[in-house]
């Protein structure tokens, strides 16, 4: 029985890493975000609430929370950020039922909370910007970082669909080798603007997966300045305490 | 009325001699610290046991906190972790201070350790010391590995999974064993309820008792030193070791600094890098327990990979079990292996000193190679390491005896 | 001062330098473990205030709300309640409600509310807690003009909560922060935060 078990969790490794082998290991292009940038945070979190929390929760994420850290009026939060919330402590829920969203997509559409943490802010980034048009696919898409995903292009308005092109193996055979994508329609915004907005998105993701790192840093550079002075004093008065030993 | 006389000679009036007319605390102070002699040449291989008593309260302290707001069900507990870390005023800070200690305690319990290693502190009469101190070790993996399962995130569970498998490789009773460890047909909400109780009540219970036993133990013989010598052997007319200074205040003292310095580099990664990058708090378990879906590269915790890879290394599930436990358990040995008559390694021979680098070089190394994927040229390092591992403890009663070690001083050798 | 004098006061200057230090950073490390105890986000969330309509309330009628978990009583007193409350004084302990703790000040008046129609008042009788039951009637008698009774231990209180004389209660039922955000809409809790 645990032989099985074992045999089970072995398997349904070797099927997760076989699903990741197929993302070919592309580089990840970095994201570029800066935390430090409210502005930037402020058009992300518009960008999330517009685009993402239809289906995605963040549900340790409270409003009044993001006023604050986000340099928001609380009235600025309730319209322009609150579509499905009444009180400014309550927390990001999606809009679409999760039970409906698993029987429609087949799997529910995570909760974002942590996400940034869990994968990675950088391949987040490239996530967003690797949809390309796959008409075997139930939402006509697929995407380069995640291949076989149920999620649709949600951005496709603004970034146009794509075709994924590919190269025959080098020598030596093999899955042929993503080469680049080639545009079918345009998006409202171009490759510059369409980055910069996936770029603003993701940094409010990474901000949102741990809202204190500003603060805990300050307060780090005090603590190790208190040490700093304590191990000064501490040691000038083990050094006198050891004086008469020979 | 008897009244207890102090060191200076005069029957302690007020308050401490009330207390002490009831309680011997003045001898207690006495006795283990005021007049407990300890050799004036520590070096900074004598400093973890301190810092790990350190590492113990911060530990226990944060551990209460986060007793106090965190949910062991499966339902409730990723969440209660993310209430704890968002909602809570510092629970942050508390959280962060928990995690970073869990990895600080093994860094801290192998460096003092490997001092036991370098300098002889297991060989008679500190036999016993170093036995509590090999269930100490026992107990905090224990310890770990059912913290680990409490933030229910998804390398909590497939980690956990792994494990607890692993018992099932034990002939007969195997099966039995991991239905009892879990409760369940699964890991499930039961299995974190008992490893909950586990965490929080029974091991640190298990943990406080051991570590004062060590230190008692350790008193009744007196500390090593890293000459290897009985400061005890060479006695002042006062009775006092010539080479000995009290604990307090002289070691007091120093070990303070040490412990500001231990909490200065602890704050740096508390405040400045928490997750170590992936290290101390992995990526995958920012994500909640999906029974459905495995992560990617399951691997167990950094401070649990040098016996990981052993288990790896066999291509055979009962004997990989085996290797591993018997790596784990091995060193407790260590007091009967060793022949040699000389202590510390500043007087042993070139084998020994080769043996015990080869030794820590294979342990760092199979430590990374736990971390790697079990594939090619991974899997042949993996064994070959193991080897030298075994070969260390196992050639141990040959080689420390045909060594050919240098005189050991008298007197220990300090430069003020 | 000899050599040894210097020496024995430079180490007791820097053994209270290092106490004392110390001590600083006990304290700014105890800091964050007690403000941890201090009420969360969510409590503080939970905790938030309750609107209550009381438009279609009529004459004589109660509701209950809970508000950070506390049982509160919304009665809409009639003409003639009100005009009974002078009467119940001489059999009151504190009818003007001075030995209250904690209570709002646009309370102070003879109604015990900001509107004479609608009292709040927290449903916690002032002996032990229990719950006291509304009895609005007048008699049977001599000295009940309607209020509130408490079934535990019997104590009694009139139509602004005031306590009887003579009972196991010390003090006035306690009235709840509350406002009208609306004609008929009061939010009980609505000071902002402590409230």
């Amino acid at each position: 029985m645990a032989r099985t078990r074992l045999g089970i969790a072995v398997v349904a490794l070797v099927l997760a890493a076989g699903g990741a082998g197929a993302a070919q290991n592309i580089e990840l292009e970095r994201a570029g975000n800066d935390i430090g940038n409210v502005a930037s945070l402020q058009r992300g979190a518009r960008n999330f609430m517009n685009f993402c929390a239809g289906c995605h929760s963040a549900k340790y994420v409270r409003y009044n929370v993001i006023a604050k850290d986000l340099m928001l009026q609380e009235q600025q939060v309730v319209e322009n950020l609150m579509f499905n919330a009444e009180k400014t402590f309550e927390t990001i829920q999606a809009t679409m039922p999760s039970d409906a969203a698993e029987r429609w997509f087949g799997t529910a559409p995570p909760d974002l909370s942590l996400m940034a943490r869990a994968r990675g802010t950088d391949y987040i980034y490239n996530f967003l910007r690797g949809f390309y048009l796959d008409p075997d696919s139930p939402t006509g898409v697929d995407n380069l970082f995640l291949p076989g995903t149920s999620m649709p292009h949600v951005l496709w308005q603004l970034q146009g669909y794509r075709e994924a092109v590919y190269e025959p193996a080098p020598e030596g055979g093999g899955a042929p080798v993503f080469s680049h994508f080639e545009p079918v329609t345009t998006g409202t915004l171009s490759p510059e603007e369409f980055d910069a907005f996936v770029r603003d998105t993701v940094n409010f993701l990474e901000y949102i997966a741990e809202p204190v790192r500003g603060a805990r840093r300050v307060i780090g550079v005090w603590v190790l300045i208190f040490l700093g002075f304590f191990f000064i004093v501490a040691n000038m008065l083990k050094n006198q305490i050891w004086k008469d030993v020979s | 009325m008897a009244r207890i006389e102090s060191e200076i000679g005069k029957p302690r009036g007020g308050f401490i001699g009330w207390i002490d007319d009831r309680f011997p605390l003045l001898e207690t102070i006495r006795y283990h610290a005021t007049e407990y002699y300890a050799a004036k040449n520590f070096n900074f291989w004598y400093v973890f046991g301190v810092l790990a008593l350190t590492v113990l309260v911060i530990q226990l302290v944060t551990g209460i906190f986060l007793t106090m707001n965190y949910k062991p069900s499966a339902e409730e507990a990723f969440a209660s972790v993310e209430y704890i870390m968002r909602d809570v005023d510092f629970g942050w800070l508390i959280r962060y201070m928990h995690s970073t200690g869990a990895s600080f305690f093994f860094i801290v319990v192998y460096l003092h350790m490997f001092r036991a290693m370098l300098y002889g502190s297991y060989k008679n009469p500190r036999e016993l010391i170093w036995i509590i101190g090999m269930l100490i070790f026992f107990v905090l993996m224990a310890e770990a590995f059912a913290g680990y399962l409490l933030p229910w995130g998804n390398m909590s569970y497939w980690g956990a999974q792994v494990i607890i498998s692993l018992f099932g490789a034990i002939p007969f009773v195997g099966e039995t064993l991991v239905e009892y460890i879990k409760g369940d047909y699964s890991i499930s909400d039961i299995t974190l309820n008992r490893f909950f109780a586990l965490h929080v009540v029974a091991l640190p219970l298990a943990l406080i008792a051991l570590v004062f036993l060590h230190i008692v133990a350790l008193h009744h013989v007196g500390s090593n030193n890293p000459d290897g010598i009985e400061i005890k052997e060479h006695k002042g007319p006062d009775g006092v070791p010539l080479d000995g200074v009290a604990f307090h205040p002289y070691h007091t003292s120093k070990d303070l600094v040490a412990i500001i310095v231990f909490l200065m580099v602890f704050s740096a990664v508390v405040f400045f890098a928490p997750d170590m990058g992936g290290y101390f708090l992995e990526h995958a378990n920012f994500e909640p327990a999906n029974t459905k879906a495995t992560p990617e590269h399951i691997a167990p915790v950094w401070y649990f990979t040098p016996y990981y890879a052993i288990l790896r290394a066999v291509p055979n599930k009962l004997w990989g079990a085996v290797l591993m436990a018997a790596a784990v358990i091995l060193p407790l040995f260590l007091p009967w292996l060793d022949r040699s008559r000389v202590k510390s390694i500043r007087y042993r021979g070139w084998i020994y000193r080769t043996a015990l680098a080869l030794f820590a070089v294979s342990f760092l190394t199979l430590g990374w190679l736990g971390l790697q994927p079990a594939t090619g040229v991974y899997v042949t390092l993996a064994r070959v390491f193991s080897v030298i591992y075994f070969a260390f403890f196992l050639l141990m009663p040959y080689y420390t005896t045909i060594d050919k070690t240098r005189p050991v001083p008298e007197r220990v050798v300090y430069h003020g | 001062m000899t050599e040894d004098d210097v020496d024995r006061n430079r180490r007791h200057f820097l053994t209270v330098l290092t106490a004392v230090t110390g001590g600083v950073g006990i304290v700014a490390a105890a800091v964050p473990f007690l403000a941890s105890l201090r009420p969360s986000a969510r409590a503080l969330a939970l905790g938030a205030p309750v609107e209550v309509p009381v438009g279609s309330l009529e004459p004589g009628e109660m509701v209950r709300v809970i508000w950070r978990g506390k049982l509160i009583y919304v009665v809409r007193r009639s003409r003639e309640m009100l005009e009974r409350l002078p009467q119940v004084v001489p059999f009151l302990r504190d009818p003007e409600s001075r030995e209250v703790e904690e209570q709002p000040d646009y309370v102070v008046n003879e109604y015990r509310s900001i509107r004479p129609e609608f009292l709040v008042v927290e449903g916690s009788c002032t002996h032990l807690g229990c719950a006291p039951l509304p009895e609005f009637h007048v008699g049977p008698e001599p000295d009940w003009y309607g209020g509130f009774f408490c079934p535990c231990h019997g104590s009694r209180f009139d139509m602004a909560g005031r306590v009887y004389k003579g009972v196991p209660a010390p003090t006035n039922l306690r009235i709840p922060p509350y406002r009208f955000i609306q004609d008929d809409v009061i939010m009980i809790g609505a000071e902002d935060g402590a409230a």
